[in-house]
């Protein structure tokens, strides 16, 4: 990799300098200036600008989860050689919508021996931060909802108040396979969270910044040769097992075993406040491989620099049609990487066995934790001796 | 007032009532699991006091220790010996609560006299914004090290002890006692739950008159 690499250092590091990436897209700034010219001030047309992204966020958030939930009927159906959903739409793609409906019209029971108050606040509280992580994901140089200096670290931190939720909903069901199954997610959430931090760690010390969007700058220096998933390949792997941890797919989908613990922390729930479960674990999952394409595969950056090919082309990089092409293919790309990964977690979680609970701990503690240290060690003697591969 | 200072203002107040509610709830509700969660809360409302004060990183760290770890196991510990047991009456509660309650309206009263007598520089410095991340880890590598060094220690002090008193079977004498252990603990080599047929049947035979 490295000799390949080496013809290409000038323009890995001109990438980085700023000023040399084109400013793209800025949505809010043209948005404002309209809105200014309908005579209305700036603070005023910042505050209608502020719910639009979040909206948009929303929706595609739920609209994701509707694609995946039928991804996944589809693919465990092929896996299992069946035929899947098929009378609700065209192949099915209406499936999901009305699964949503259901659940919508259910009663909605709370048990009589359970904690109301607790019972319901359970499963908002894992929704929340969930949608609340979306706030960082970038989907193209302006095209995120905010760049927050702490990027990052924002969904490291708002991922673990989820654990609190679980035990919440375990506790207020009032019912033992519940309590045992929101013990174990705090457990498993808490064991999994430690290496994931490290090897997001090693990320940040390479890009020198917990921010999305320069996080995947420095990555799109040389298109598909220079993402992180070259010089983090360890990282990589203990990052998506981690994240499926986090999001409890199958091989450690522990908390909610069907064989031992009835449906774990779900079990006393139907109707709306099941759905908010399970739109929740949806959720999760798109934003974990959203994420992991942001960290490690570039992110919006298609494989070969659109810059590149646009001065192929003779146009400046700046010009309108440039910019808004880059736009789109940043987030098709995003998309596409992200979907990719979770066809990847649905083919895992119906082609492999359950781990048991003392060999989920022996592997999050024993195994991914001392390499998360290992590859962090590596990464910062990488980064002393070749700055120039390895961000200096 | 333009619209940032209000909503400024607006945030601080929901903040700091849910702070204050919070917190006498921790200490005045009867059931712990309660007094566990709403703890959470008080944490969550400090990070959010934290954001409005531009410290974003302060803020998440907020979350990621105190919300995700120190929550989550006292939680955790609550519900993992949660016996439903009534507490035996304790001879002259009553004094009791007036003694803490007092001790409790000094504290406030001293950090009143403090608060009011202090001259505040006002307004304060300018937030550093995003670039405080760099200026934590600065200070914590410069002026800070000994005392980053000596938490690191005591931390690596308490992980070995934890590992000592929950690793106790594998030694062959007892670190306090000095006698030797119940090795019963240790990962045994596994019996077969299918048995062998033809021994059993052997055996068996064997009993048979």
């Amino acid at each position: 990799m490295v000799p390949a690499l080496a013809d290409l250092t000038p323009l890995i590091s001109a990438a980085v300098t700023p000023g040399v990436v084109s400013p793209g897209l800025d949505l809010e700034s043209s948005f404002s200036a309209a809105l200014e010219g309908f005579g209305f001030t700036p603070a005023a047309a910042h505050l209608l600008w502020l719910p639009l992204p979040m909206l948009l966020v929303l929706v595609a958030a739920v609209v994701g989860v509707l694609v995946t939930v039928w991804l996944e009927r589809k693919i465990s159906a092929a896996v299992q050689q069946r035929i899947g959903p098929e009378y609700a739409g065209a192949l099915g793609v209406l499936q999901p919508i009305a699964d949503g409906l259901k659940l919508l019209v259910k009663e909605d029971v709370i048990p009589a021996k359970a904690d109301g108050l607790l019972f319901t606040l359970g499963p908002i509280l894992v929704v929340v931060p969930v949608i609340l992580s979306w706030l960082v994901v970038p989907f193209g140089q302006h095209l995120l909802i905010s760049n927050v200096g702490v990027g990052i670290f924002l969904w490291i931190s708002l991922s673990s108040i989820q654990p609190i939720g679980l035990l919440m909903s375990g506790y207020s069901s009032n019912n033992k396979y519940s309590l045992l199954g929101g013990l174990r997610a705090a457990a498993q959430s808490i064991s999994y969270e430690i290496p994931l931090a490290l090897a997001v760690l090693a990320i940040v010390m390479m890009s020198n910044s917990l921010s999305t969007v320069d996080i995947v700058d420095q990555q799109n220096g040389a298109g598909i040769l220079s993402w992180n998933i070259w010089r983090q390949p360890v990282g990589f792997l203990i990052f998506w097992i981690c994240a499926l941890a986090e999001c409890e797919r199958l091989p450690f989908d522990l908390p909610e075993a069907e064989e031992e613990l009835v449906a774990g922390y779900q079990t006393e729930y139907a109707g709306m406040k099941f759905a908010l479960f399970y739109l929740g674990s949806y959720i999760n999952l798109v934003l974990s491989a959203l994420l992991v394409s942001v960290l490690y595969l570039g992110g919006w950056g298609f494989p070969v620099p659109v810059e590149w090919l646009a001065s192929a082309l003779g146009l400046s990089p700046d010009a309108p049609l440039v910019q808004v092409i880059t736009g789109s293919v940043g987030i098709v790309m995003t998309v596409l990487k992200a979907y990719a990964l979770v066809f990847i977690a649905i083919l895992l979680r119906w082609t492999t066995p359950r781990v048991r609970i003392d060999q989920l701990l022996d592997l999050g503690w024993k195994f991914l934790l001392p390499i998360a240290l290992v590859n962090l060690l590596v990464t910062a003697g990488l980064k002393l001796a070749f700055p120039a591969f390895f961000g200096g | 007032m333009s619209i940032a200072s209000t909503a400024q203002f607006i945030c601080f107040a929901a903040l700091s009532i849910t702070l204050v509610v919070g917190a006498l709830g921790v200490v005045l509700l009867p059931n712990i699991v309660y007094s566990a969660f709403l703890l959470g809360g008080v944490f969550l409302s400090v990070a959010g006091l934290y954001l409005l004060l531009n410290a974003s990183f302060v803020a998440a760290a907020q979350v990621l220790v105190y919300v995700g770890a120190v929550n989550v196991l006292i939680l955790f510990a609550i519900m993992l010996v949660n016996k439903k047991e009534n507490l035996a009456a304790i001879p002259g509660l009553a004094l009791r609560r007036v003694l803490s309650g007092a001790v409790c309206a000094g504290l406030f009263a001293l950090l009143l006299r403090v608060d009011l007598t202090t001259s505040w520089a006002l307004p304060g410095p300018e937030p550093l914004g995003d670039e405080a991340t760099l200026r934590i880890g600065e200070h914590l590598f410069s002026d800070y090290l000994l005392p980053f060094e000596l938490a690191s220690v005591l931390l690596l002090m308490s992980m070995i002890g934890a590992i000592v008193l929950a690793r106790r079977d594998v030694l062959v004498s007892d670190v306090i006692t000095g006698e030797p252990v119940d090795q019963g603990l240790i990962e045994k080599e596994r019996i077969p739950l299918l048995l062998d047929r033809s021994a059993l049947e052997s055996s068996l035979l064997e009993k048979t008159p």
